[in-house]
């Protein structure tokens, strides 16, 4: 991190094939974790376009695109760096993600977009910084968690899942941190949203030092959004939309801004200021 | 090995050192040198730089969602969002001025009024070594799109043609049956060159509960692999037409595909969709099309 933020690594040019190490099932989610030889260390928030060497284009010509990720944890070794991505199996691209065996070839492309702001960079006065994640969207937050720690920077997270079937990853990515569960089927932690958890935590909490940090799925993230402006809360959301490229080639990744007009999310984002969008609940975004 | 002798041509006066370009609206050459530094400008991927389409005013573009993917290849709606003539001129040109390889500035308009008032500003600027016409568009007079048309095709290249020493070049919809009779009129009107094809209409559908278009306009265009042999086609009957050099497009992945183009009639070729899975597919291609003594021309020979 540096004094102003996060160092923002440029990607090298072109994509690269990484060597996959290991893909294992966390939870209900399957973490993919592979060595780039050449990339630099990515910041917490930024992405790659992942696609696997073989098998890309299946039965019906998909997945033809690359698809974005984010890092959920990264590791420098003598040998280049670890990546390690978070992933659920819900279409093509990440069927045949979540099919990767040890020693197969990735292609990737990145690390890309602007990483997360630091703390203060977002609020002069923050004294702690709530991480807010619901579902697969810890990803990101796993990553921005250990800067935190490394940095020494209080911080606490929030993190939400569906059901059991839904809660992986936790507690390989979150160890050493102040964690609360919330869960909609009541298997873990307070029944119901993590947004009632961050309404409880902001209502106590004084709103004037804190920072929120969240991803998740787009209505999560829209509900934190209002809550956050709505109290004057100085907050960054990790998005996500369709992307076709991730290097603001294609102008597909719109995200409305609040002044009106688009931005492209890739090289905007993903991570923006709660107060620069119109919503946050994207468009093609989120699960099928 | 060096074999870049055999690389060189030209398209219509644009000296180039090889035969592969980018297809306009799938590269940002600014975007790409903040993404990967000044990596992506040392080995600039293609050898002239066509910009994403500019309009007259500046454009929001269209409501997302804005890409799909489809059996080998994508349609998207972009809405062609820029930031109008007056700030691509202020802001981006200078710098696209320093790119290593001749800027080919992308046009498009609904008024011939509107094209000659983008061609006279840009004409003398140094940054710029030609122009594409972008006519996938209507004439918001006539209501006709005007490169469905051959006479409305042929009107609007003559009445740019006196703006502009440099070359204008045409980009053709292959949305029409047969683009040929309109590369013909381009040809009478003074254009320097024809590049085709731009993508195919097409709106994929959600089905379900809701039951609409997928794209937040409705509809969109066909681009990638999926495209590759209307692309051979369309260029095959152009080049057979028109004594004009063929800028060929669509589909192309590999240096085999670029060879096809280059073997149907084209002069040079463009690569759109395949940057987005790698953005040095050009540097790629361009290797590959070597193996396949891959040169180009472009100078306009109605024999090749
Ligand atoms: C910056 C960023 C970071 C991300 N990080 C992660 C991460 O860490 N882990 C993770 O699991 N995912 C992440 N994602 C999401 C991930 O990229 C998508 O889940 C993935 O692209 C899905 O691909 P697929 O082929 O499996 O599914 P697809 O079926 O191709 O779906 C792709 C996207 O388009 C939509 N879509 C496409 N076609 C249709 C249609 N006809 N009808 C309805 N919807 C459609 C889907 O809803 C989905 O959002 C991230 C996305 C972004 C932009
Ligand atoms: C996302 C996207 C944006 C595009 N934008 C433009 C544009 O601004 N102007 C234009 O003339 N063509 C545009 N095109 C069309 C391409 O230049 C090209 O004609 C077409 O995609 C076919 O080539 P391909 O299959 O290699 O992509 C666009 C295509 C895509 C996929
Ligand atoms: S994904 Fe292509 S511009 Fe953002």
């Amino acid at each position: 991190m540096s004094a102003t933020g996060f160092d923002h690594p440029k990607a090298p040019f072109g994509r690269r094939l990484a060597t996959v190490e290991m893909n294992a099932p966390t939870g209900g989610y399957r973490l993919v974790s592979a060595l780039d030889s050449e990339g630099p260390d990515p910041a917490p928030g930024q992405f790659y376009m992942l696609a696997t060497e073989r098998g890309w284009g299946g039965v019906d010509g998909r997945p033809y695109l690359p698809r974005a990720f984010s890092v959920a944890s990264a590791e420098r070794r003598d040998a280049g760096v670890r990546l390690d991505f978070l992933l659920e199996s819900v279409g093509p691209g990440t069927e045949a993600l979540a099919g990767l065996r040890g020693g197969d070839g990735l292609w990737i492309t990145g690390p890309l977009g602007n990483p997360f702001s630091a703390p203060r960079d977002l609020n002069p006065r923050a004294a702690g910084a709530i991480l807010v994640g619901g579902g697969i969207g810890i990803a990101p937050l796993a990553v921005l968690r250990r800067a935190l720690s490394r940095r020494g920077f209080p911080h606490r997270a929030l993190l939400g899942f569906r059901d059991r079937a839904h809660s992986g990853g936790v507690s390989e990515l979150f160890s050493c941190s102040e964690v609360r569960l919330a869960s909609e089927d009541g298997h873990a932690g307070h029944r119901g949203y993590v947004t009632d958890l961050l309404e409880t935590m902001l209502d106590g909490d004084s709103a004037a030092t804190a920072v929120v940090y969240a991803c998740g799925p787009p209505a999560m993230l829209e509900a934190v959004r209002a809550m956050s402006l709505e109290r004057g809360v100085a907050c960054e959301l990790a998005l996500e939309t369709p992307m076709a490229c991730g290097f603001g080639a294609c102008f597909g990744c719109a995200v409305p801004l609040a002044e009106g007009g688009y931005m492209r999310l890739c090289v905007e984002g993903p991570a923006v200021r709660a107060d620069r969008i119109a919503t946050a609940a994207t468009a093609g975004a989120g699960h099928r | 090995m060096s074999v870049a002798t055999d690389e060189r041509t030209e398209l219509c006066g644009i000296e180039l050192e090889h035969p592969v370009i980018n297809a306009s609206g799938t590269f940002d050459a600014l975007a790409a040198r903040r993404a990967f530094g000044d990596a992506a400008w040392e080995r600039f991927p293609f050898s002239a730089f066509v910009s994403k389409t500019i309009t007259l005013e500046p454009r929001a573009g269209n409501p997302p969602p804005r890409l799909f993917e489809a059996a080998a290849g994508m349609v998207n709606s972009i809405g062609l969002p820029n930031k109008g003539l007056e700030g691509f001129a202020a802001s981006d040109l200078h710098e696209l001025g320093e790119l290593p390889v001749p800027l080919i500035v992308s046009v498009m308009a609904t008024s011939r009024e509107a094209f000659a008032e983008m061609i006279g500003t840009l004409a003398d600027r140094d940054e710029v070594a030609g122009f594409e016409l972008n006519v996938s568009c209507p004439n918001v007079k006539s209501g006709l799109i005007v490169g469905a048309e051959p006479s409305e095709t042929e009107s609007l290249v003559e009445s740019l043609r006196p703006l502009s020493a440099k070359p204008l070049i045409v980009k053709l919809t292959p949305n029409v049956a047969d683009p040929a009779p309109i590369a013909a009129a381009a040809e009478r009107g003074g254009a320097d060159a024809i590049s085709l094809i731009n993508t195919i209409a097409a709106a994929p559908w959600s089905a379900g509960s809701r039951s609409e278009p997928w794209l937040g306009a409705g509809s969109g265009g066909l681009s990638g692999p999926s495209v590759r042999e209307v692309a051979l086609h369309a260029v095959h009957r152009v080049g057979a037409a028109v004594g004009l050099p063929v800028v060929g497009m669509g589909g192309i992945e590999t240096g085999r595909h670029a060879a096809d183009l280059l073997a149907a009639g084209a002069g040079v070729v463009a690569v759109g969709t395949a940057s987005f899975r790698d953005p040095a597919a050009g540097l790629r291609i361009r290797d590959e099309l070597r193996r396949f003594g891959g040169t180009a021309r472009a100078s306009g020979d109605p024999h090749r």
